[in-house]
């Protein structure tokens, strides 16, 4: 099949959906790869990289977009106003696009690809399961978009990032706070942490407080209880209580940091309000703040999508296309993203897909599929949350069967003993006195053995087996006193047993000190 | 030598044992310790043969000889990897001579004992021979299983508790028709039978047992060795035997009830047999994909981690990696970085296992750590790489209560930053339990024999 990759129209979007390397891989599973002349230009990849692979290049748009039975995009198709035309009308009848789609807000766009017979897989669709992580577009998009999060709030924050001590003077470190610790939430604290700031963060979610401290970062905790975590690892919406302890720490916080990273989201809901105007106006003169989730309203009130804007002396950044300004990087791990998911729909390297709807991750990322809408997916089997308390009282009955006995513990406890104590005094009733004289030894000989061992280095415990091994060897001296008896058959025994014995003695003592000599600092 | 004189020298020689076992239980004392028993042991040896009920010394001599010297050679010629099976083969030998003993015992009819003294002596003799039967026996078959000549699965027969039982019911039974018959002279015949059992009950019982819990029989059977030495001396009346034989036991019983606790099991469970397959409900199916990695890839993660420990299993003992093992370390050590060893108690077939390897590839000691030490710093740790290991690396035992190894401590090296696994293939471990460490995402496989892996990365490092 011949996959197609045009040139993304949409103002400021600078990647591409595939690269020279990811070509080459392609072309591996038995496709033919085209891309629309100057298509890589804006993530520096020129068109002679792709021809280097053997991808051809074509010039014209519409030619590329009807030869493709797949075409390749980052963003979903729009009006190409260069044209006059709509991509969704470029696309030849029942191919199939990969691309992010975000069919939740773009009703017409899915009527429009259906109404072609195309089969649609949304990037942003991609299940949230371990096996299909290196297809999840979203979260290498993150990752990226934290990163240079970071990195813009830099270049208007007016200070170094680390703190140093110079011959000039004293400098403090940056203090910054990261609202939401998913992906780009974690990268925006690995990167920071990495230029040496102070680095808090904050997240509705208590099972990412463990990540955010892997990071060396601060977790901020609310001293509230409610579970923040909905289905697939995302954020849910918090009660109105939680939501008010959660503004009175940002409103301290806003006071103390110099730069705020918010990249709070809910899937499906406009970003939740966190940043109000009385927080940005208590921040220190030159304080940036970097709303990612500008997008979808963002979380700072003053926010502006697409721009960078100044009020009460605090840089408000509201980019929304971060990935795309570090277009080549994101252009790489897209392109390997979608590499992975031609992997998987074409498992015979064919070079012809198979939207196979049993596989989980096909079934979930497949929007359309020959026409028919078939999002949104049944629920995933498997999650990246943990599982709901409601399964674990599975067990305890297990443990209360086994704990279950004939014998109310209490007696259980001191059977050893009362048994213990019944044995010996049986033994003293009838043993003799010459053979309680032995007893004696042998029960102080258990303790003085108890106590010398009790203290071990486990690094010994095999010389220490094969020394007592070596010892044990001391029967011996039973075989010994009866060697010389006058009986044949007595002394042969007795001679065979020291024979035995011997092999142990020697074997034991030799075979510690080998081991022994080993040992050494 | 007078009787006193014996006597006296037993006293030094029992004293020598206790600062032997003393020193070591220390490593700066261990090879003091060592020479201490040694001595011990010669001034027994010597004491005896001199005393009184020694006369004929040919045949003493003669076996003395050929037995230390067969003991030298094969302390001498054995692999470090092959220790687990020489400590279970000489086990076995002490629990044969503790048998022989009691039959020349039994045999001498020169003693002069009379009443109560004369059942006690001969009740004696028959615990001795039990116990040095059993001892023998199941040393043979925990040898086979740890030199692989039979499976290392446990054997569960239908109903085998009540098979212990019957077994244990006939030998009480046999001994009371031996106290009854030995009263004429006779009583050789149950003698023989009770043997028999008693080797049968030593094969069914290690039969029984997994090989995951290898490490706790063969301390059993060391302290085993020493109870049978400790009856011998009940038997024959003598002090030394005895306080040796209760050194030693109680030694072996320690050893095992460490190792119990390390693997959080009954040892009654243990002894009983049947790993794994007691517990109720299912223990979680570990799924998920794992992402393998190469030599190159391995090397390049070291080169670039700071802090670095490595957890050798049986694995390691088996591809005899700890040579390359040790290699890595150093060349890692001159480059800079931190590298240690977290050793499981259980790592292994037998107690102490991995020390001695580690030892004998001249890894310094000081590197190599015990779990308690460093099981709370991993999150320091970039790199971890597992060798050969499976069930003291499994998170499940944690977190999963229906695992059959749940409650058991493990090294919990996923709390690093990246966990590097060595091994064969996908199978589980000796456990038969699945393993989600595998699955992680901060784990990376490196499929392959240990050693020609290592090699493959000491090759990558160095180049």
């Amino acid at each position: 099949m011949k996959i197609g990759i045009p040139k993304e129209i949409h103002p400021g979007e600078q990647r591409v959906a595939t690269t020279p390397e990811a070509a080459e891989q392609i072309m591996k599973l038995g496709f033919s790869v085209s891309v629309e002349s100057g298509a890589g230009l804006a993530a520096n990849i020129s068109d002679e990289a792709y021809q280097a692979v053997g991808v051809e290049v074509v010039a014209d748009t519409k030619t590329l977009w009807k030869q493709s039975d797949i075409v390749l995009k980052v963003r979903a198709p729009e009006r190409n106003l260069k044209l006059a035309i709509e991509e969704t009308d470029l696309l030849s009848k029942g191919a199939c696009l990969i691309s992010f789609i975000w069919p939740a807000q773009n009703e017409a766009l899915m009527q429009k690809l259906a109404a072609k017979h195309t089969t649609v897989l949304a990037m942003d669709s991609v299940p949230r399961m371990s096996r299909a992580q290196k297809m999840d577009a979203l979260s290498s998009m993150a990752n990226i978009a934290g990163y240079r999060a970071i990195v813009e709030a830099a270049q208007y924050f007016g200070r170094f990032f680390t703190g140093q001590i110079t011959a000039a003077g004293k400098i403090p470190p940056a203090k910054i706070l990261v609202i939401g610790a998913g992906v780009a939430g974690l990268a925006a604290i690995g990167t920071a942490k990495g230029m040496g700031a102070i680095v808090r963060s904050f997240d509705t979610r208590p099972e990412v407080k463990e990540q955010i401290e892997s990071m060396d970062a601060e977790f901020l905790m609310l001293d509230f209880k409610e579970e923040g975590s909905g289905s697939g690892g995302y954020a849910k919406t918090m009660s109105k209580e939680f939501i008010e302890a959660e503004m009175a720490l940002f409103a301290q916080q806003a006071k103390e940091v110099d730069i705020i990273v918010t990249t709070a989201l809910i899937p499906g809901k406009p970003a939740p309000k966190l940043i109000t105007a009385a927080m940005v106006e208590s921040m220190k003169p030159g304080s940036v703040i970097v709303d990612l989730a500008a997008e979808q309203g963002g979380n700072c009130e003053l926010t502006e999508k697409n721009q960078v804007v100044v009020k009460h002396d605090v840089t408000l950044i509201g980019y929304t296309n971060l990935p795309s300004r570090l277009a080549n990087q994101s252009s790489q791990l897209y392109a390997t993203n979608l590499r992975h998911l031609l992997t998987e729909l074409c498992p015979e390297k064919n070079g012809v897909i198979n939207v196979n709807m049993d596989d989980e991750v096909i079934r979930g990322t497949t929007v359309i599929k020959e026409g028919n809408i078939t999002w949104p997916p049944p629920a995933p089997k498997l999650s990246a949350a943990p599982a709901p308390q409601t399964e674990a009282p599975a067990y305890p009955s297990v443990l209360e069967q086994q704990k279950k006995s004939l014998l109310p513990p209490s007696v259980k406890q001191f059977l050893p003993l009362i048994i213990g104590g019944l044995a010996l005094f049986g033994i003293g009733a009838v043993a003799p006195e010459s053979f309680m004289t032995h007893f004696t030894v042998f029960v102080l000989a258990c303790f003085v053995g108890y106590q010398v061992i009790w203290n071990v280095s486990p690094s010994l415990h095999t010389p220490l087996m094969s020394v007592t091994n070596a010892i044990s060897g001391i029967i011996v001296i039973g075989a010994l006193v009866q060697v010389s008896a006058p009986d044949t058959t007595v002394s042969a025994l007795a001679g065979l047993a020291i024979l035995i014995a011997s092999i142990n003695i020697a074997g034991g003592f030799l075979v510690t000190r080998r081991m022994l000599e080993m040992f050494r600092k | 030598m007078s009787h006193s004189l014996v006597t006296m020298s037993y006293i030094v020689a029992t004293i020598l044992f206790i600062l032997s076992l003393s020193g070591l239980s220390n490593q700066e004392t261990a090879r003091k310790g060592n020479y201490y028993g040694m001595l011990g042991m010669t001034i027994a040896i010597v004491a005896t043969a001199l005393s009184g009920s020694v006369t004929v010394y040919g045949i003493l001599i003669a076996a003395i000889l050929v037995g230390g010297s067969i003991g030298a050679k094969a302390a001498l010629k054995v692999e470090m990897t092959q220790m687990p099976e020489l400590v279970a083969i000489m086990h076995s030998l002490v629990g044969m001579a503790a048998v022989l003993v009691g039959y020349a015992n039994f045999l001498d009819v020169h003693t002069s004992l009379g009443g109560v003294e004369k059942t006690i002596h001969e009740v004696e003799i028959y615990i001795g021979i039990l116990i040095g039967a059993v001892t023998f026996s199941g040393s043979v078959i925990a040898f086979c299983k740890l030199s692989e000549k039979i499976s290392g699965k446990p054997l569960l027969l239908p109903g085998r508790h009540w098979f212990n039982l019957c077994l244990l019911i006939a030998s009480v039974v046999l001994g009371y028709l031996f106290l009854q018959q030995s009263e004429s002279g006779a009583g050789i015949v149950p003698l023989a039978i009770m043997t028999a059992i008693a080797l049968v009950f030593g094969v069914h019982m290690v039969m029984a047992i997994g090989g995951a819990d290898m490490p706790v029989v063969v301390s059993m059977l060391n302290s085993y060795s020493g109870w049978a030495a400790a009856a011998t001396g009940f038997m024959l009346s003598n002090d030394l035997l005895i306080v040796t034989g209760a050194l030693v036991g109680s030694s072996g019983a320690i050893l095992s009830y460490i190792m119990c606790r390390a693997m959080n099991r009954h040892f009654l469970s243990v002894i009983a047999g049947g790993f794994g397959s007691g517990t109720a409900g299912e223990a979680a199916v570990v799924e998920g994909e794992v992402q393998p990695i190469d030599a190159d890839e391995t090397a390049a993660l070291l080169l670039a981690a700071k802090n670095i420990m490595i957890i050798p299993g049986y694995g390691m003992a088996v591809a005899q990696a700890q040579h390359t093992v040790n290699e890595i370390t150093k060349l890692l050590r001159e480059k800079g970085k931190k590298v240690g060893f977290g050793i499981h108690p259980v790592a292994g077939r037998m107690p102490g296992h991995m020390n001695v390897l580690l030892a004998e590839a001249k890894v310094p000691y000081d590197i190599v750590y015990e779990m308690d030490e460093i099981n709370d710093d991993w999150a320091d740790v970039d790199v971890s790489i597992v060798i050969g290991a499976n069930d003291i690396v499994n998170p499940s035992a944690l977190n999963d209560p229906n695992s059959p190894i749940a409650g058991m401590p493990v090294l919990e090296c996923w709390k690093g930053e990246t966990t590097i696994v060595l091994k064969r293939s996908m199978a589980s471990g000796y456990a038969g339990v699945g393993n989600p460490l595998f699955v992680l995402e901060n784990t990376r496989m490196l499929f392959g024999d240990a050693n020609t892996s290592m090699q493959a990365v000491l090759k990558a490092l160095k180049g």
